[in-house]
């Protein structure tokens, strides 16, 4: 089994069935399903899901990124308060950054003042933290591979030629 | 008031025009239709062969090549043929680059075909070589390749067509619109026919690396004497996705070169010097952009063959370009009605066989040059179309 082709495939569209996985493979159905489950057990798969554009619904949802500056804990170095922050639910991601901080942390709420308050009644406090900085998104141009607005995507220009 | 019907060469006014046209047509007005009708690859061009072409551009090379292309260029397309398929060329006397595939046949037709010789043409092929040959004053002569061979050309088929008057054999092969590829005994059963009646061949082998399955592409010029007597071409736009770019290749006999290069010195005078930058990148180090691009066109056609076969249009697995034929022919209805019928009732467009040719009648071809998600949104649509018929 290529799972490196498997899992480009479910990267680029988890919605495949493992019928058409296993004939884009040149695989069995069954040893599809097989690979998959393993890869799910072995944390490689960590979920499925939809890319949502909440700007295009009626619902209010604001996104920030912020970036954290922390003291390492001796022992535990940046896990220990990488864990504190990953385990609020308005928290999207947290990264481990090289350069000029340390994490990069994306929180979700319904308006910015709610943000606002997160940051400096969640996650400002934690021991460690030295300072946050919060950036607004204004806008998503392209999450997760793909393009949010329809109207930058590229279109397909072939079809004039007429004897190709 | 000119009247221009007098006027127009007979020849060229009376040449059938592409049968494809009128599905663009339709498509063209229409919204939401998800085509799987075009010939040439969705992927972009590599974009270092790209940056070679604008390099070229920022230091100013934007003059004449010498006619038969920049050496360096014949000598790295001559280095490609030679590592993919075992063929050695001159590239100083051997090699011709020119405005894409389609120019190298057009030469190579004009050049050893006089007036009443007759060229074989298997069918269904791409659109272009019954024309060239018409407007050559020769005689094109079809032969009908059948879906039980796989659409392969068999020895009794070339065999029977043959006279005193047959000048050309054409071998569009992997082909355009079936998918199909020769073998190499096929190819040696053909090789037998060509030495025994002293003819002349045109490998149009565009798709060479386009190859699926376990065999590689086999040149028709690298079997035991055939060298002599083929004029390979080949080209970038289907391997490097340049088709934009136009270019392409001849390479064969020198006496063949060197008449084919006078025409093209005539007409054309050198290929686009930008393109023939890039081109010298792609040859040069493209590999590995070939064998990626294939990898994803081989996922999207078992993906769309098992796809069509569950929905019971049968079709024989095609190994080569990125097309797939299957036979409409359980439907009852003719491949125009079919396509006709896909296009207005569920949006999806696809060519009718018989635009490659009569005997494409009963067959469409289908591209699988787009995306996997265009892909199985058409596969939905089709399936639907052919639940309602």
């Amino acid at each position: 089994m290529k799972t490196d082709r498997l899992l480009e495939l479910l990267q680029e569209n988890a919605q495949l069935t493992p019928a058409q996985l296993a004939a884009m493979l040149g695989e069995r159905e069954e040893d599809v399903k097989k690979a998959v489950e393993a890869l799910e057990k072995d944390g490689v798969i960590r979920g499925y899901h939809a890319l949502v554009n909440w700007e295009r619904t009626e619902l209010h949802r604001a996104t920030a990124l912020i970036e954290l500056r922390v003291t390492p804990q001796k022992d535990t170095g940046f896990d220990e308060i990488a864990g504190r922050v990953m385990n609020f639910p308005e928290v999207e991601s947290v990264y481990l950054m090289s350069g000029g901080y340390d994490l990069a942390v994306t929180v979700t709420g319904e308006t910015m003042s709610d943000i606002a308050m997160f940051v400096s009644r969640r996650l400002a406090p934690i021991g460690g933290v030295l300072s946050t900085a919060t950036h607004f998104v204004l806008t998503k141009y392209k999450d997760g591979g793909v393009i949010f607005n329809s109207d930058y995507e590229e279109r397909d220009e072939r079809g004039s030629n007429l004897c190709d | 008031m000119i009247d221009f019907e007098t006027l127009l060469n007979p020849t060229a006014k009376n040449i059938k025009p592409s049968g494809i046209r009128k599905f663009f047509d339709i498509a063209n007005e229409m919204e939401d239709v998800i085509s799987l009708s075009v010939g040439e690859p969705d992927f972009h061009t590599p974009w270092h062969i790209r940056e070679a072409g604008i390099e070229s551009l920022e230091k100013g090379r934007t003059r004449y090549t010498p006619n038969r292309g920049f050496i360096r260029l014949r000598e790295a397309i001559s280095g490609f043929l030679s590592r993919h398929y075992q063929v050695q060329y001159a590239p100083e006397s051997e090699v011709l680059v020119t405005v894409g595939g389609s120019e190298a046949i057009d030469l190579c037709i004009r050049s050893v075909v006089s007036p009443g010789e007759e060229v074989l043409i298997p069918e269904p092929s791409f659109v272009c070589y019954v024309p060239i040959a018409q407007m050559a004053g020769g005689v094109p002569v079809i032969i009908e390749t059948k879906a039980e061979n796989e659409f392969r050309l068999t020895e009794e088929e070339l065999e029977e067509k043959i006279t005193e008057k047959t000048k050309l054999l054409v071998l569009p092969y992997p082909n355009n619109p079936t998918g199909a590829v020769m073998r190499r005994e096929d190819l040696e059963a053909v090789a037998r026919v060509v030495e025994r009646h002293n003819l002349l061949v045109l490998s149009d082998e565009i798709y060479a690396s386009l190859t699926y399955g376990a065999a590689p592409h086999v040149s028709f010029a690298s079997l035991p004497g055939m060298r002599e007597r083929t004029i390979l071409v080949n080209g970038f736009s289907k391997s490097h996705s340049m088709t934009g770019w136009r270019l392409g290749y001849a390479a064969g006999p020198r006496e063949i070169i060197g008449v084919m290069t006078k025409l093209h010195q005539f007409a054309i005078m050198s290929a686009p010097t930008t393109s023939q930058y890039a081109a010298i990148e792609a040859m040069e180090n493209g590999d590995e952009d070939i064998e990626y691009m294939r990898g994803q066109y081989d996922m999207r056609r078992r993906l769309i063959l098992d796809g069509l076969n569950h929905m019971g249009l049968s079709c024989f697995e095609p190994e080569g370009a990125f097309y797939v034929f299957p036979s409409i022919k359980s439907t009852g209805l003719s491949s125009q009605e079919f396509c006709e019928r896909l296009i207005y009732s569920h949006h999806v467009a696809v060519i009718p066989g018989d635009a490659f040719g009569a005997c494409g009648e009963g067959f469409v071809r289908i591209s699988y040059s787009y995306s996997i998600k265009h892909i199985t949104e058409a596969l939905e649509r089709i399936e639907a179309f052919l639940k309602e018929l």
